[in-house]
C-alpha cells in the first residue's frame, strides 16, 4: 500500500501547516514566561529572565487554587469511576428497555454546550437553597466525567469474550472471583485511562465551574482572573506551563495504557 | 459477600437494577433535574416596574427575546460565527485527517494521534491566553507581517468593516481564528475515523476501473467521509454556540449568546432571560442533531 514517503507534496504542505497552527501558540506561552516585559506582549521580547518563576511560586493564592483543583479533580474522578463503571457493566451485554435513552442521557452533558450545564446546575443549586462550594463544583464535574469513564470502560468490556466469563463460572469460580480474576484484570487499564482523562478534564474545566464555584477559586478560575491584571503578566505564563504539565502527563499515560488497542483513550473530550 | 454475589448472578434483573440505580439517580436528579429547573425558569419573567421575578408560567421572556432587535443581532452573530468556524475547521482538518488515515503507519500514526490529542487536551484557558499574546498589536503576528513587508495587508484586513478592529486581538477575525484553533482537533478526529473506515478495496476497484486519483477522491472518499465531517461539525457548532469566554478575551465589542447567558444570570440578575437565551443553542443543536442523524453521522462518532 501507500507509504509515508509517497505522501503528495500538496498534502504534506496543507497538513503540515495545520499541525504547525495547532502547536505554535503553546510555544509562544513558553517563550513569554521568560520575557522581561511584564505589561505588553511585545515581540520579540526585549530580554529574558527567570524571575517570574520565583514570583509565581511565591503566590499563596495560586497554591490554594491549585490545591482546590487537585481535590476537586480527585473527588470528581472517584465519583465518575464508580458511576461510569456501573453504567458500563450494565450496558455492555444486555439490551433493556430505555438503553438508547440512557446512552443519550450519558452523552448529553458533553453534547450540549457547557454553559447550559453550568446555568442549569446553578439554577437548581439556587432552588435547592445550597451555597456554592467545593461540593457543588464536584457535583458538576462528576456529571460530565461519568461519560468519559463509561466510554473507555465499555469499549474494553465489549472486547472481553463472554465465553471467558462462562468458562470461569463453569470451572467453579463464583461470580465475585470471576470479577476479581477475569473481568477486572481485563478492564483495569481502561479504568485507569478513563480516570486519568476524567481528572484532566476536571482539572481544566472553567465553563461549568464559573457557575457552580460561588466564591471558591479553582486554578482555572484563578487563571481567568489573572488574565485581567495589567501587570506581571509573565506570572500567568509560568502557571500556564505548570497547568500544561499537569494535564499532559495524565493524557500521555492514558494513551500509553491503551495504545495498540481499538479503543485508544483520549480521542473524545 | 459470596452469597450475595451468587444471588445477584442468579437474578440478573436485580443485578441490573443495582448497577443502574445510582448512576440513573445521579444523572436524573442532578442533571435532568437541573435542566428542568432551567426550562421552568425561562417561563418566568421579570416585572418591568419592580424588577422582581414573577413566578408564573408565561411566554413573556421568550417574547422579549425574539422581539428585541439587539437580541436577534446576538443570535445571528453567534450563528454566523458558528457556521464560519465550522467551515474553516473542516477545511483545515481534512488534510491532516487524510494524511493520518491514509499515509501514516506505525510510529508516524502514533505521532499524528499525539499531535492532535495533546493540543486538544492542553488547557482551554491557556490556549486562549496564548492567542491573546499572538494576536496582540505589539505581538508576533504584527512582527511577522512587518518582517514579510505585509503590514499593509494586515492593516487592510483590520480596516474592513464587521470583521476588522484596532488589532487582531480586538476584532471579529481574531475571535474567528481562536474559535477555529480551539475546536480543530474535535473536527480532525471524527474525519480521521471516517476515513479509516473507507474500505481499501473500494479504492482499488475505483483505480482498476480507470478512475483518476482525483475522481476516486471526489466520488468515493469524500462522500464516504462526509458523516465524519458532520460529526465533527456537531462539536464545532455546539462549542461555538455555548462559549462565553473566548469572545470576551479575544474579540470586538458585541455579545454572543453564551456571553448574554452569563451576563444576564450574573450582574443583570435576570435569570429568566438567561434561561431563555440558553434555550436557543439547545433548540439549534437539537435541530442540527436531527439533521446529522439522517446524514448518518452518529456511526462516525
Amino acid at each position: 500500500m501507500r507509504s509515508e514517503t509517497k505522501t503528495p507534496l500538496g498534502l504534506r504542505l496543507t497538513s503540515g501547516a495545520g499541525l504547525l497552527f495547532l502547536h505554535f501558540p503553546i510555544a509562544i506561552i513558553a517563550l513569554y514566561a521568560f520575557t522581561t516585559e511584564d505589561r505588553t506582549y511585545q515581540f520579540p521580547p526585549p530580554g529574558l529572565t527567570l524571575r517570574w518563576f520565583a514570583s509565581a511560586f511565591a503566590r499563596s493564592d495560586m497554591w490554594q487554587a491549585l490545591w482546590l483543583s487537585l481535590r476537586v479533580g480527585a473527588l470528581a474522578t472517584l465519583l465518575a469511576l464508580l458511576l461510569g463503571t456501573m453504567v458500563a457493566a450494565a450496558m455492555f451485554r444486555r439490551g433493556f428497555y430505555g438503553k438508547d435513552a440512557l446512552t443519550l442521557l450519558l452523552t448529553l452533558p458533553i453534547a450540549l454546550p457547557g454553559i447550559i450545564t453550568g446555568i442549569a446546575l446553578l439554577s437548581s443549586i439556587k432552588l435547592a437553597g445550597l451555597t456554592p462550594s467545593m461540593l457543588t463544583i464536584v457535583l458538576g464535574h462528576a456529571t460530565f466525567c461519568i461519560v468519559i469513564v463509561y466510554n473507555n470502560v465499555v469499549a474494553r468490556l465489549r472486547r472481553l469474550p463472554y465465553s471467558m466469563v462462562e468458562a470461569s463460572l463453569d470451572l467453579g469460580a463464583d461470580p465475585l472471583q470471576t470479577f476479581r480474576l477475569v473481568v477486572f484484570p481485563h478492564m483495569a487499564t481502561s479504568l485507569l485511562a478513563g480516570g486519568l482523562l476524567a481528572f484532566a478534564l476536571s482539572f481544566d474545566e472553567i465553563i461549568v465551574t464559573l457557575f457552580t464555584a460561588g466564591t471558591e477559586q479553582t486554578l482555572p478560575i484563578w487563571f481567568y482572573a489573572e488574565l485581567f491584571r495589567p501587570r506581571e503578566r509573565p506570572i500567568t505564563n509560568v502557571v500556564a506551563l505548570l497547568v500544561i504539565a499537569v494535564t499532559t502527563v495524565p493524557i500521555l499515560l492514558a494513551y500509553r495504557l491503551t495504545r495498540g488497542s481499538d479503543d485508544v483513550a483520549g480521542l473524545g473530550k | 459477600m459470596r452469597a450475595i454475589g451468587r444471588a445477584l448472578y442468579a437474578h440478573p434483573r436485580i443485578w441490573l437494577a443495582v448497577l443502574l440505580v445510582p448512576p440513573l439517580v445521579w444523572l436524573g436528579v442532578v442533571y435532568l433535574g437541573s435542566l428542568a429547573a432551567l426550562l421552568v425558569q425561562s417561563l418566568f419573567h421579570i416585572d418591568d416596574f419592580s424588577g422582581v421575578i414573577v413566578r408564573e408560567p408565561s411566554l413573556a421572556t421568550y417574547r422579549q427575546l425574539v422581539t428585541t432587535p439587539a437580541n436577534i443581532d446576538i443570535i445571528v452573530r453567534t450563528l454566523m460565527m458558528a457556521m464560519a468556524v465550522t467551515l474553516a475547521c473542516a477545511l483545515v482538518a481534512y488534510p491532516i485527517a487524510y494524511r493520518a488515515a491514509f499515509f501514516a503507519r506505525g510510529r508516524s500514526k502514533a505521532f499524528f494521534y499525539l499531535a492532535v490529542m495533546l493540543p486538544m487536551w492542553a488547557s482551554y484557558l491557556v490556549k486562549v491566553y496564548a492567542w491573546r499574546q499572538v494576536l496582540a498589536r505589539e505581538g508576533i503576528m504584527t512582527w511577522f507581517a512587518d518582517v514579510l513587508h505585509l503590514r499593509w495587508a494586515l492593516d487592510g484586513v483590520l480596516g474592513l468593516p464587521a470583521i476588522g478592529g484596532p488589532s487582531l486581538s480586538a476584532s471579529q477575525l481574531g475571535t474567528f481564528i481562536v474559535f477555529t484553533y480551539m475546536w480543530l482537533p474535535y473536527m480532525i478526529l471524527p474525519i480521521q475515523a471516517a476515513l479509516e473506515r473507507v474500505p481499501s478495496h473500494l479504492l482499488s476497484a475505483s483505480a482498476d476501473l480507470g478512475a483518476r486519483p482525483h475522481q476516486t477522491f471526489l466520488r468515493i472518499v469524500l462522500p464516504l467521509s462526509l458523516p465524519g465531517v458532520i460529526a465533527g461539525s456537531i462539536f464545532t457548532f455546539s462549542l461555538t454556540l455555548g462559549d462565553y469566554i473566548i469572545p470576551g478575551l479575544v474579540g470586538a465589542p458585541g455579545y454572543f449568546i453564551g456571553m448574554m447567558v452569563y451576563l444576564q444570570q450574573g450582574t443583570a440578575g435576570n435569570i429568566p432571560l438567561a434561561a431563555a437565551f440558553s434555550v436557543v443553542p439547545m433548540v439549534i443543536i437539537a435541530l442540527y442533531l436531527a439533521f446529522a442523524r439522517r446524514a448518518g453521522a452518529f456511526d462516525a462518532l
